[in-house]
């Protein structure tokens, strides 16, 4: 048999539909390829016996003709979700050895469809960060090493322990957070697929809170097509999350192979930056030329507030962050620090359990929001964020039904390469991505092909709110386009 | 262009409640200066007239029924607490 591991979502779902193998086959090959990709740090917890636990019980399911639309699959689950009797900690000191006594939504919608949980997966600490470097477990690694080097890379983050695990083929798919580019920039970084839906399309509730206004979970996968099929079951209402929005939804497989004949295809003159390297702009052209033989228009659109999004988004993210945060108090969960006073403990809790980069936001967020600043500086990051949703409606309203960008300014990078000496460098990662979370419009990264030294790179696409649809109907045309890239084994 | 001192850092810190040795100070003033630089760009863009976003997709905020439709479940309230007694979180004597 061929190594059950290598197959995408869709093929699994079709061996098991046919009895090829069963769920506790592939869960137990997935399981021992996890064993032995321990080096890459993508997993923080392993739940071998809840998984195989999960499989038996669904392959009964699927054997009495009652498997969900996931039946039987194996994922991984950022850490960021809560899972009920199951460690979770965002990756961060202060949350200790927190074990919720209820489920996230979004997982539980996972389990209610017949996917089965192989572990939890690493990120940076609270989901702050684009390296995966900040997270309490370590750094993780990406599978994909420049040609010729033996140099460990950042597989991206926040949610790099999802895309590594997918990338190295230890899941079959994984959730993820995006709050700035955590889904994209990682699945850009690893040549995996990875959706940001569109604010409001998948709960919140459950997942642990970075910044409110702009997180949201998504999933990252091999293809556009596992990609649309684990959205489909990650998305919809839930009273428990009062921004979730209560439409519909979609069967995002269907769009998989739709025609994108005579779609308007907007190329933003903002994203080309001063210095961008060649092969980025490269892929630019041949991802626009893909589209256009497809049978889409490309047309050169402006959205003049580019450059203010990402400054914008280093006061609102961490405003939200620093109230948020604020629960962690060393009283009800996780860490304790003692203290003389009530207040010393505080402090001395949150110093200690909190990282650098948590701290930092934590503290630049507070500045923001105190008295006497609130107005120079989060009211009018709040402003400028109306005139960057205004400049994607202003295009939409031209007819543009999605925009073609790249995901990222370069490919992956070593482990400790960047932001050591000044926080504002590892930002930059985020500056094609975070205009996406600014507006709450649904973007998607989509492999599409490789630098000088044989690293991944994606491409972005960003839609119109609630057309995830468009997105996986053009990501598609890229796929077929680019073709897939597998990492060689190195672990 | 705004810049924080270090009796600044501190305040800020104790506002965050986050215990920051006199050592981190200049450190994490620097690390602040740089992000304030770096937000600084926004100063030049023209919000005149312009309305702060609340949410970013429009809707109508949702209300639930009045009724309580949760708890009896303060085991589960307290059971990842650091340290409690029957159903209370302790924290240090806050009253005198």
């Amino acid at each position: 048999m061929t190594d059950l591991t290598s197959l995408t979502l869709a093929e699994a779902r079709k061996g098991l539909a046919d009895k090829t193998f069963t769920s506790l086959e592939l869960t137990d090959a997935h399981l021992s390829a996890i064993e032995k990709a321990r080096v890459l740090n993508a997993f923080v917890m392993e739940t071998p016996d809840q998984a195989r636990a999960m499989a038996k019980a669904v392959d009964e399911k699927i054997a009495r003709g009652e498997g969900g639309p996931l039946a039987g699959i194996p994922l991984g689950i950022k850490d960021l979700f809560a899972t009920k009797g199951v460690r979770t900690t965002a990756c961060s000191k202060i949350l200790g050895n927190f074990v919720p006594t209820y489920e996230s939504t979004v997982t539980s919608q996972l389990w209610r469809d017949g996917a089965v949980m192989l572990g939890k997966l690493n990120n940076d600490e609270f989901a702050m960060g684009s390296a995966n470097e900040t997270s309490c477990f370590g750094p993780v690694g990406n599978p994909w090493r420049r040609e010729g080097s033996n140099t460990t890379l950042v597989p991206g983050g926040s949610s790099g322990g999802s895309a590594s695990a997918v990338a190295a083929l230890l899941c079959m798919g994984a959730t993820a957070t995006d709050t700035g580019g955590s889904i994209r920039q990682p699945a850009a970084f690893t040549a995996t697929v990875g959706i940001k839906p569109t604010y409001g399309r998948c709960s919140r509730w459950g997942i642990v809170a970075f910044a409110s206004s702009l997180d949201q979970a998504g999933p990252i996968a091999r293809t556009t097509r596992d990609a649309a099929m684990l959205l489909r079951s990650m998305a919809g209402h839930d009273p428990k999350d009062t921004t979730s929005v209560d439409i519909p939804v979609p069967d995002y497989e269907a769009a998989i192979g739709k025609s994108v004949k005579g779609m308007k295809i907007g190329i933003p003159r903002e994203y080309r930056l001063d210095g961008m390297p060649a092969e980025i702009e490269k892929l630019w052209s041949e991802g626009a030329a893909w589209l256009k033989a497809a049978g889409a228009e490309l047309v050169e659109v402006s959205l003049p507030h580019t450059k203010y999004a990402l400054p914008a988004y280093y006061i609102v993210a961490p405003a939200e962050a620093s109230s948020n945060l604020a629960r962690y108090d060393g009283v009800r969960y996780g860490l304790r620090e003692q203290g003389k006073s009530i207040n010393e403990l505080y402090e001395n809790t949150r110093a200690e359990g909190f990282g650098a980069e948590v701290r930092r936001r934590v503290m630049i967020g507070t500045y923001v929001l105190s008295a006497g600043y609130y107005d120079a500086y989060y009211l009018r990051a709040q402003k400028v964020r109306t005139l960057i949703k205004k400049d994607f409606e202003d295009c939409f309203a031209k007819g543009i039904d999605a925009i073609l960008t790249p995901a990222t300014p370069s490919a992956a990078f070593g482990i400790g390469e960047k932001g050591g000496a000044d926080p504002v460098e590892m930002y930059l990662n985020d500056i094609f991505t975070v205009t996406v979370n600014m507006a709450g419009l649904p973007g998607i990264a989509v492999p599409s092909g490789k630098d000088a030294q044989g690293l991944p790179l994606g491409l972005q696409l960003i839609g119109r709110p609630f057309d995830e649809e468009t997105l996986f109907s053009l990501g598609e045309v890229i796929e077929q386009a680019a073709g897939r890239f597998t990492p060689a084994r190195w672990w | 262009m705004m810049s924080v001192d270090a009796a600044t850092v501190r305040r800020i810190a104790h506002l965050a409640r986050i215990a920051v040795s006199e050592g981190e100070v200049p450190h994490l003033q620097g690390e602040l200066n740089a992000m304030l630089a770096f937000v600084e760009q926004l100063s030049e863009v023209n919000v005149e007239g312009v309305e702060p976003m609340t949410s970013v997709t429009p809707m109508q905020m949702k209300k639930r029924q009045d009724v309580v439709d949760d708890g009896e479940i303060a085991d589960d309230i307290v059971a990842n607490a650091p340290a409690t007694e029957g159903h209370f979180f302790l924290v240090p004597k806050v009253v005198e």
